[in-house]
């Protein structure tokens, strides 16, 4: 990173804090509220001092390059990872307290698909927080199961041994899951990763409905040509935070060259940032080279 | 062989008796607690766990001699067995967690220095001036000679406790197993489900030392479970299952034993449960190795039948011995190469898949179907025949290949 790069990105940091103190009083009821989260791999922090406020009946992206601590930023505010230092309230709760109005959504290769169960017996994970120790899985909580795996077009796939699906059906599969646990708010590990493209039309779907419901949807996204199409609400980091707000006014230059640095091309931003200036600029030929 | 069917039937003795019946309940015990260590990949931990029961028979034995008891007291050397491995396990816990080490190199190392020390200690022992020390080696491999009814009661009550606790705590035993991250979301406590796991297992050790011995208890722990995923493909279906089938392994072994002269009862019972991971290695459906071989030669033969087909409808020459024999077989070809009638016919149906295939790569409506080329699913199974009409329409309308 060059000085002028790190003193913009430090600029942002002390913006985005400033912004979210002169909106404390109204943060309480946020789906999900992060203070100076600090989280770590033995003494490097992956991500740190990071707030974040995400709003409802929202669709929200974390976004950074490679290795910026977008998943463990997640696992951290779910208390996966453990937290070195930093508050989570989930509806103006510990997020200790609101366990059963939580999805989460690992990512689909943090599993070994080979393990002995068949796709309903994965949906039906989702419904541990009902069924409890003992309690008997009836007729309905099958059914409730069989709903969430026809709303990502599985319920014919419901017997199935889950190592035979392709990596699209076991993020669908992994999506279902979440929807049986009827949440009020969604995280999802990279969505997308690997997946072909009937899959993402067919999660993105379920995810505007979620929105629709009023429920609120938090993504670790990678993909920055669909993050605007997709998203309302950008949280952009690189270990630190880096900016937070409606996409439509983060997809700035300013805000890639902060998050990505030199990792991201000129003219790959420029590609980004050009379509939603509300002035088409002629002649979208990018310089070659650079 | 009358022998063996009197074991069986209970009817070969007061002692063989006993062993028989405490075998089967140490057998349901193991296969049913270990199936969650084996989903969890934790298997070896076992292992170490097992090793480091040794010192703390032995201290407890130092323990008991020196207060004027009886040294060999069963439920005092089991104690002092549970405490040392305890204590290697938390050790292993403590450097997978606290240290950079991985889990392997913490399995090896307290393994053996808890072994280690519990065989120093063994040598102080035989040079103490107490008596009736000897006859503690024969926790290493198990040994029945000589078992009282309260042994046998101390087996199956702690076989009792183990299979009941296995099926309390199953759900979040097996969600650990798969997703220990969305169950840590969940709000399940994946540390103590863990520690839980792993006192099923201790609680499996300690009681089988009697009957398998420290070194063998592990096979009693993992071979079940492994032979029961043989046959499902549902993890709350291997537990009783390889209950079963440890309960089977433990009444056939001790009762195999009870019936001639000189057969360790321990290390038969292992043998016995191998046969069945053998057998089931074998002969089981879609997992075993004989299917899986007929389904490797199922898949092959299509991928050769494609192929030649493909070539024919090229024209080229088939080499291939393989494909030659199967496409004669089916009477798609005559024994010197060219193709019968319904040879042609086939090649030219394999040709047109094989166009569509191609006019649907081009199109952009298509991307998520043309993903699903392989060679050999037919694209009836991935359009509909109205799809599969139109794309022919196209097609037609194009001049043919330069052939």
């Amino acid at each position: 990173m060059t000085p002028a790069q790190l003193a913009l990105a430090t600029d942002h940091g002390r913006r985005v804090r400033a912004s979210a103190a002169a909106k404390a009083p109204y943060l309480s009821a946020s789906p999900l509220a992060i203070r100076g989260l600090t989280a770590s791999y033995g003494e490097k922090p992956a991500v740190f001092s990071v707030d974040a406020t995400f709003p409802a009946a929202a669709m929200s992206a974390i976004v950074g390059p490679n290795g910026a601590g977008k998943s463990t930023l997640l696992k951290a505010a779910l208390g996966i990872v453990p937290r070195v230092s930093g508050t989570v309230t989930v509806f103006g709760r510990p997020i200790e307290d609101a366990r059963a109005r939580i999805a989460y959504v690992p990512q689909r290769a943090s599993v070994d698909w080979d393990f002995p169960t068949r796709v309903i017996d994965v949906v039906m994970m989702g419904l541990y927080r009902d069924l409890g120790l003992l309690g008997r899985r009836t007729a309905r909580h099958r059914e409730r199961a069989l709903e969430s795996l026809a709303r990502v077009g599985m319920d014919d796939f419901a017997t199935r041994q889950i190592g035979q699906l392709s990596g699209g059906q076991q993020q669908r599969v992994f999506l279902a899951r979440a929807l049986a646990q009827d949440a009020d708010l969604y995280l999802l590990d990279e969505p997308f990763a690997g997946v072909d493209a009937a899959t993402e039309r067919a999660i993105i779907a379920v995810l505007e409905e979620l929105k629709a419901e009023g429920r609120a949807v938090v993504a670790v996204h990678h993909d920055l040509s669909t993050l605007g199409d997709y998203f309302d609400h950008a949280l952009f980091v690189n270990v630190r935070p880096v900016a937070e707000g409606s996409v439509s006014e983060m997809l700035t230059e300013e805000t890639l060259q902060a998050t990505y640095g030199g990792r991201l091309a000129a003219t790959h931003i420029e590609q980004l940032v050009l379509p939603r200036r509300p002035i088409a600029s002629p002649a979208a030929t990018s310089p070659v080279g650079a | 062989m009358e022998t063996l069917v009197a074991a069986l039937t209970l009817q070969a003795g007061y002692n063989a008796a006993l062993v028989t019946l405490g075998a089967a309940c140490l057998g349901v015990a193991a296969g049913t607690g270990g199936t969650f260590l084996f989903l969890r990949k934790r298997a070896l931990v076992s292992d170490a766990v097992a090793h480091a029961t040794l010192p703390g028979i032995c201290l407890a034995f130092i323990a008991m001699a020196l207060l004027g008891g009886d040294g060999r007291s069963l439920p005092g050397l089991l104690a002092g067995s549970a405490i040392t491995s305890v204590a290697g396990l938390l050790a292993i816990q403590w450097m997978v967690g606290r240290t950079r080490l991985t889990e392997d190199t913490a399995i090896g190392a307290v393994l053996s220095v808890f072994f280690g020390f519990g065989v120093v200690l063994l040598t102080v022992i035989q040079n103490l001036e107490v008596g009736r020390q000897a006859g503690l080696e024969s926790f290493l491999l198990g040994s029945t000679a000589g078992m009282l009814f309260q042994d046998a009661v101390i087996v199956a009550a702690g076989g009792a406790l183990v299979a009941g606790l296995a099926f309390l705590l199953h759900r979040p035993m097996i969600l650990v197993a798969f997703d220990p991250d969305f169950a840590a979301a969940s709000g399940i406590d994946v540390r103590r489900t863990d520690l839980a796991m792993m006192a099923l297992v201790t609680a499996v050790t300690v009681v089988g030392l009697k009957i398998v011995g420290l070194v063998l208890v592990v096979a009693l722990l993992i071979i079940p479970p492994v032979t029961a995923r043989f046959w499902t493909e549902r993890a709350s279906a291997i537990a009783p299952a390889a209950g079963a089938l440890g309960g089977l392994a433990g009444y056939l072994g001790a009762a195999l034993s009870a019936s001639a002269p000189a057969l360790p009862t321990g290390p038969v019972i292992v043998l016995v449960a191998t046969a069945f991971f053998l057998v089931s290695l074998l002969i089981a459906p879609a997992r075993g190795v004989l299917a899986r071989l007929v389904a490797h030669r199922r898949f092959q033969a299509r991928v050769h039948r494609r192929q030649g087909l493909l070539a024919l409808a090229r024209s080229e020459p088939i080499h291939d011995r393989l494909t030659l024999t199967l496409l004669r077989r089916e009477g798609l070809i005559r024994p010197d190469g060219e193709p019968t009638e319904e040879g042609e016919r086939e090649a030219e149906r394999a040709r047109q898949d094989e166009r569509r295939w191609a006019a649907i790569r081009r199109q952009h409506q298509h991307t998520a179907q043309s993903e699903r080329y392989d060679g050999l699913t037919p694209i009836t199974e991935v359009l509909t025949h109205d799809e599969i009409a139109a794309i022919d329409r196209e097609i037609g309308a194009q001049p043919m290949g330069a052939t």
